[in-house]
């Protein structure tokens, strides 16, 4: 089985200020981490892998820099690690950092199983996840607070709800973005960080992936940050009745409404 | 002080440290309480692979020496004694079988101890053998293929919870020291329990409780190296796990000088912090003197038994005094630093002072290694 882990380089929490000027996160002298929910993504794919065999790679978009998140999460127990970074990468919304991980996954032969954290602490979208699955035409599910795999069989995944959990039944190629109640990620071991030291990280450019250059980037990206805050959810729920027609009307007039 | 570590060494220290900074200290308090064993932090480090941080690469340790494993260790008595000391007495049981066994044995069981799968123990302590091992009144008599054992060991840190326990026996007690032998004893042998958990001043993570042979049956191979070289495994073993002691008293001082510190610099009387005090800066420096005094002498002499001496005893005897009084002394400063406050369970300088004691009696109490130094210094001067 081979299982794809996509992580991110996010800022440490406890380091975070924000800018009281222009309301942006100070991002100077802040340590980098790998954002948290990656690390249960990363735990859950070592166990899987310890349970069926196969292959854990760890994959990020970003700068050079990023290469340290990557021989940390070999050192906890990932086999191998690809750092996609090209200057045509920065600027990236959700939806061209989607386009270039898919491009990436494919240009390393696909994967029986991604897995992604439920949202990233600085970008908060959790947009990648989804956007990904559909790029590489894969089913997925979200918030998935466990994971039961046997050979030969469909995964079972409980999918966590405001109001209990869902339970799954899925065949793979499928991508999952994980809670943090899935698991305790383990600490680095001596063998693993030994592995990360050695590691020669593969690194993949816009040119490798052939990517097309309007979709990457600042350039193919068309979402605008306005402002940044993060949202209240606060589970109501509203039911749109009538023939299907009547309802999609509803719905669109109430979308139009809540933009 | 920069000890020029290499990068796998500086390794074995940052992986250390974060189990202890994330693990270890966190916890501490609560099982000092509690009294229960750390089960999970133990398995978190078996995790790490620090387990086997002194075992031989071909049997699935890391390879590295005592050195390393003393790095380790400072780490974790930083964090907590108790916890450190059910992680030392695994080597301490396992250097047996390191020094003294033959293969088959090193195959059958180093693996599980390195992996932390199962953790050892070592037994020599009795009621009335204390710091004089001939009071051993354990007997092993073979009966065919097999060693019968029956006796009492006391005070046996990780009782109950090891699953391989190396034992010192006499096997001819008419031929006095040449007439003790060590055992391999597994967990699940026949006619072998455990005591009550003494109720302890200090270490309370650690367990601590009897071995009881009661026509205990073991195979013939279990029986470590040659019969009659019992107490000569023995000095081997300790004079090979004294700098773990010796370099949890320096983690434990370090410990106590960081509170200390940082208390002073904040705690304010008649106006001012009180590390503006002289006669408290003096402490804090003395004490700071002391930390790093005894690590430069522990990391010396644990470099120094790497290096295959042939005698080795006069520089483990002497670490182990000297940061072991020195964690006493420090971790009774910092209390004194600290003061009401310090005498509280509220802040963690208490129970470094209530653990700090176990250092001078364990593994050799500090009269003793005093007397292994005299009569080398007796030696060396003829
Ligand atoms: C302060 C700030 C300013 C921003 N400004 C802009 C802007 O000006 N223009 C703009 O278009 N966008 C902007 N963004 C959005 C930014 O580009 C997104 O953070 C990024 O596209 C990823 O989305 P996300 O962080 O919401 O990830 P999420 O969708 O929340 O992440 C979910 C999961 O997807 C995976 N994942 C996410 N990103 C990566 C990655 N790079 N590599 C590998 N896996 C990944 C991880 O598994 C992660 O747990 C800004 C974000 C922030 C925080
Ligand atoms: C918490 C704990 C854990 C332990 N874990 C283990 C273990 O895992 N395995 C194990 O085998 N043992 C273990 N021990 C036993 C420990 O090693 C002994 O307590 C120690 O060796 C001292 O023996 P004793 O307590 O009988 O003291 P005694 O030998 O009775 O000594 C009493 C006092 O007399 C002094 N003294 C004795 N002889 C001399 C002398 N010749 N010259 C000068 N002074 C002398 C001693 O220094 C001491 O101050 C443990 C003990 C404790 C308390």
């Amino acid at each position: 089985m081979k299982i794809i882990v996509c992580i991110k380089q996010v800022p440490d929490a406890k380091d975070v200020r924000l800018d009281p000027k222009t309301n942006t996160l100070a991002r100077e002298g802040v340590q980098s981490i790998i954002n948290p929910y990656d690390r249960h993504a990363l735990e859950e794919a070592v166990r899987i892998k310890e349970n069926m065999g196969g292959t854990v790679t760890v994959m990020t978009m970003g700068p050079p820099q990023a290469e340290e998140i990557l021989r940390e999460a070999v050192s906890c127990g990932a086999d191998e690690a690809v750092l996609v970074s090209d200057r045509a990468f920065a600027g990236a919304d959700t939806l061209a950092t989607t386009y270039t991980l898919s491009q990436a996954i494919k240009k390393i032969g696909g994967a029986d199983l991604i897995l992604c954290g439920k949202q990233a602490i600085d970008g908060d979208t959790a947009q990648v996840g989804p956007g990904l699955a559909v790029r590489m035409g894969m089913p997925y599910v979200t918030c998935v607070r466990k994971i039961s795999a046997a050979k030969d069989k469909p995964f079972i995944v409980e999918r966590l709800m405001d109001d209990g959990y869902d339970e799954i039944e899925i065949e793979l190629p499928a991508l999952f973005t994980v809670v943090k109640e899935i698991n305790e990620p383990r600490l680095p071991s001596l063998k693993g960080k030994m592995k990360a030291k050695k590691l020669s990280v593969t690194t993949l450019t816009a040119a490798d992936i052939n990517a097309d250059a309007s979709q990457l980037g600042l350039k193919g990206s068309p979402t605008w940050v306005v402002r940044v805050f993060a949202p209240q959810f606060k589970g109501q729920r509203t039911m749109i009745q009538g023939t299907v027609q009547e309802q999609v009307d509803q719905l669109a007039e109430k979308i139009l409404e809540w933009c | 002080m920069d000890y020029f570590l290499t990068e796998e060494q500086q390794m074995i220290v940052d992986l250390s440290r974060q189990i202890t900074d994330e693990l270890i200290i966190p916890q501490r308090a609560a099982l000092d309480e509690s009294e229960d064993f750390p089960g999970a932090i133990l398995d978190a480090i078996a995790k790490a692979d620090l387990f086997g941080v002194y075992i031989p690469e071909e049997y699935g340790g890391f390879g590295a020496g005592t050195f390393e494993i003393v790095l380790a260790l400072e780490q974790f008595g930083r964090g907590c004694v108790g916890v450190a000391t059910a992680f030392a007495a695994s080597a301490l049981g396992a250097f047996p079988i390191l020094v003294a066994g033959s293969e088959e044995m090193k195959q059958k069981y180093l693996p599980d101890i390195a992996s932390g799968a199962k953790k050892a123990a070592f037994a020599l302590t009795e009621a009335n053998a204390g710091s004089d091992a001939s009071g051993i009144q354990t007997t092993a008599v073979l009966d065919g293929e097999e060693w019968v054992l029956n006796g009492t060991k006391q005070w046996i840190t990780n009782a109950g919870e090891a699953k391989i326990y190396t034992v010192v026996a006499m096997t001819d007690r008419a031929k006095g020291p040449r007439g003790a032998s060590m055992f391999v004893v597994e967990d699940s042998d026949p006619g072998f329990s455990y005591g009550v958990k003494e109720k302890k001043l200090g270490i309370r993570a650690s367990s601590t409780r009897e071995l009881i042979f009661k026509d205990c049956r073991i195979p013939k191979e279990r029986l470590i190296g040659r019969l009659g070289t019992g107490f000569i495994t023995v000095m081997k073993t300790l004079d090979k796990s004294r700098p773990g002691i010796a370099v949890l008293g320096v983690g434990l001082g370090q410990a106590a000088l960081d509170e200390a510190v940082r208390y002073a610099k904040q705690r304010v009387q008649f106006g001012k912090p009180i590390i503006s005090f002289q006669a408290v800066q003096h402490m804090l420096a003395d004490m700071a003197i002391q930390v790093e005094a005894a690590r430069a002498i522990v990391y010396a002499a644990a470099r120094h038994i790497d290096a295959h001496p042939k005698d080795m005893s006069k520089a483990s005897s002497m670490c182990k005094v000297f940061a072991t009084d020195m964690a006493m002394k420090v971790t009774v400063d910092a209390v004194q630093v600290l003061g009401g406050y310090g005498y509280m369970r509220d802040y963690p300088v208490e129970k470094m002072m209530r653990d700090a004691k176990i250092l001078q009696i364990y593994e050799g109490t500090n009269q003793i290694q005093r007397n292994v130094v005299g009569q080398e210094l007796n030696k060396e001067y003829t």
